[in-house]
């Protein structure tokens, strides 16, 4: 691998980080807008309001950057960025096709990826405590607390994959993947795919940010582009987490005319994926603060360690 | 063996081996990281400032997990920033939240024990490094040879030279985890009991709890 091979690796993962998560904010505007019987953006670059994120980027980097007096200064302006530059690294191991279509393979990669989005949610707790506003420490103290509960589980969820396949390497549990695979694991996927809806706060799992409570929790001191970088934090861990939940559960690339069409599958199912936590974010009604804490004691984590039993079992069986 | 024995042995060892003088790009690297790692270590004990202790411990766990990268041992360095980076500093994070950190220094945090911990602290220091210099003086690990620290030989290392330790260290953890249980569920256990009184003081709710645990045991 030599460095201009690097380097376009690198490029593609970064216009990947640029353009998937504004395609998700516009099909969640969209979506969400047809489901509550609206039409949504309607104007901002003509089609359908395809531009409407473009246009909100412009205005939110025209916005006076402001900083309360009380505030903790350097604390409050790096915390938008510990929040974002995580989801950037976690897609560079992220396997979107078969063989070599991969930023770079990781040979512990599932913990990789999960050891790296921990250090994202750092970037709340950052901004919660040196906005020196109680609700942005409450926000705070709501963050830190879910994702004690959510780590557990999802990690527990994908070490059952892990033993599944034999590796933590991501193209390595893919290549081991079958289509049994499927109802075997479906367990841990909806574990997975819950935990992680739930370290990113998107609803129902959104108390953290819970708007009639505490207004927007640990941003609600942001203005401009650091709270745009933080919602732009939001949407990359949809299209993390849904590609993970892809990859890990769902067979990444596997499907008909694997060996040609291995990267529509892998986005397909990422975009099936994330169109489902728009659709969540529709129907469900937030959770109280305690019933999100039941939540994952009292269910996720005895269904993840069922799943890890049921895993072993079947990989002692077959073999 | 006599002196000039041992000064043949020391000499054809030095030259078997790398030396200290001509240092690869990756020694560099490692030695550069290191500093910054003590750096951000001594910061962490001499900021004024709680939560920005909190931080800086974030850097220096951070350069330990470089470390590690650097000697190939990428699973080891994965799960340090997993279990210390993304667990134990978000539950230090949260207890400083809890009490309600202020932005400013906190000059009533420093219990004016330096003295003692900067003694103490040399004292370990400097006991663990003539240890591990004296263990590993002559011992070089070629990282050249692929898969050295990989997931594969750290798992069979784990569970099947070092399995007895493993479960030694886990039968500990269990017992912390039930004496934090038994610690916290104490005071709710008695509770019930002095429902009756409907008026009863949180104090006297303790006293119950007290002798009623005497009462078992």
């Amino acid at each position: 691998m030599d460095a201009l091979d690097v380097l376009w690796r690198l490029l593609a993962v970064l216009l990947a980080f640029l353009v998937l998560p504004l395609l998700v904010g516009q099909a969640e505007h969209k979506a969400m807008a047809h489901m509550q019987g609206r039409v949504g953006p309607m104007y901002a670059g003509g089609f359908h309001g395809w531009a409407q994120l473009v246009a909100d980027g412009v205005k939110f980097a025209q916005k006076e950057d402001i900083v309360p007096s009380g505030a903790d200064r350097r604390v409050f302006q790096l915390a938008p960025a510990v929040a974002l530059l995580p989801y950037l690294v976690v897609l560079i191991v992220i396997p979107v096709g078969d063989g070599d279509m991969v930023g770079q393979v990781v040979d512990a990669g599932v913990f990789f990826v999960l050891a790296v989005m921990g250090v994202g949610v750092l970037g709340s707790l950052m901004g919660g405590w040196a906005s020196a506003n109680k609700f942005s420490l409450l926000g705070g103290l709501r963050t830190a607390a879910q994702l004690m509960a959510y780590e557990l589980p999802m990690l527990l969820a994908a070490a059952s994959v892990a033993m599944a396949a034999g590796t933590l390497s991501l193209p390595g549990i893919l290549d081991a993947w079958q289509w049994w695979w499927l109802p075997w694991q479906i367990v841990g996927g909806l574990v997975f795919f819950t935990a992680g809806l739930a370290e990113l706060q998107r609803p129902p799992f959104d108390a953290p940010v819970a708007d009639s409570e505490i207004i927007f929790g640990a941003y609600t001191e942001y203005t401009g582009l650091r709270f745009a970088l933080f919602l732009l934090a939001e949407y990359a861990g949809i299209v993390v987490l849904s590609a993970l939940t892809a990859v890990l559960f769902l067979g990444g690339w596997h499907g008909p005319f694997a060996d040609t069409l291995g990267w529509v599958w892998t986005l397909l199912k990422t975009a099936v994926l994330a169109f489902v936590v728009i659709w969540l974010r529709v129907s469900y009604p937030r959770l109280r603060e305690d019933q999100i804490q039941r939540v994952a004691w009292t269910v996720l984590v005895p269904l993840a360690l069922f799943q890890i039993a049921l895993t072993g079992v079947v990989k002692v069986v077959i073999q | 063996m006599t002196l000039t024995e041992a000064g043949h042995g020391a000499v054809a060892e030095a030259a078997a081996h790398p030396g200290f003088l001509s240092p690869t790009g990756v020694e560099i690297v490692f030695v550069l990281v290191g500093l910054a790692t003590l750096g951000a270590a001594v910061v962490t004990v001499t900021t004024k400032k709680l939560v920005h202790a909190a931080l800086w411990l974030v850097a220096a766990l951070g350069g330990v997990a470089v470390e590690y990268l650097l000697l190939t041992a990428e699973f080891i360095a994965w799960v340090q920033v997993l279990i210390y980076v993304g667990s134990v500093v978000v539950l230090l994070l949260f207890g400083l939240m809890l009490t309600k950190a202020p932005i400013g220094p906190s000059p009533d945090a420093d219990s004016g024990n330096r003295p003692v911990a900067l003694a103490a602290a040399l004292v370990s220091a400097a006991t663990l490094v003539t240890l591990v210099v004296d263990a590993f003086r002559t011992t070089w690990i070629d990282l050249g040879t692929t898969g050295r620290g990989s997931t594969r030989v750290t798992g069979e290392a784990l569970f099947r030279g070092w399995v007895l330790p493993f479960e030694a260290l886990s039968v500990l953890l269990l017992a912390a985890l039930v004496g934090a249980i038994v610690l916290s569920r104490k005071g709710k256990a008695a509770r019930p009991g002095d429902g009756h009184g409907g008026g009863g003081t949180r104090t006297s709710g303790h006293g119950r709890t007290g002798r009623d645990g005497e009462a078992q045991g």
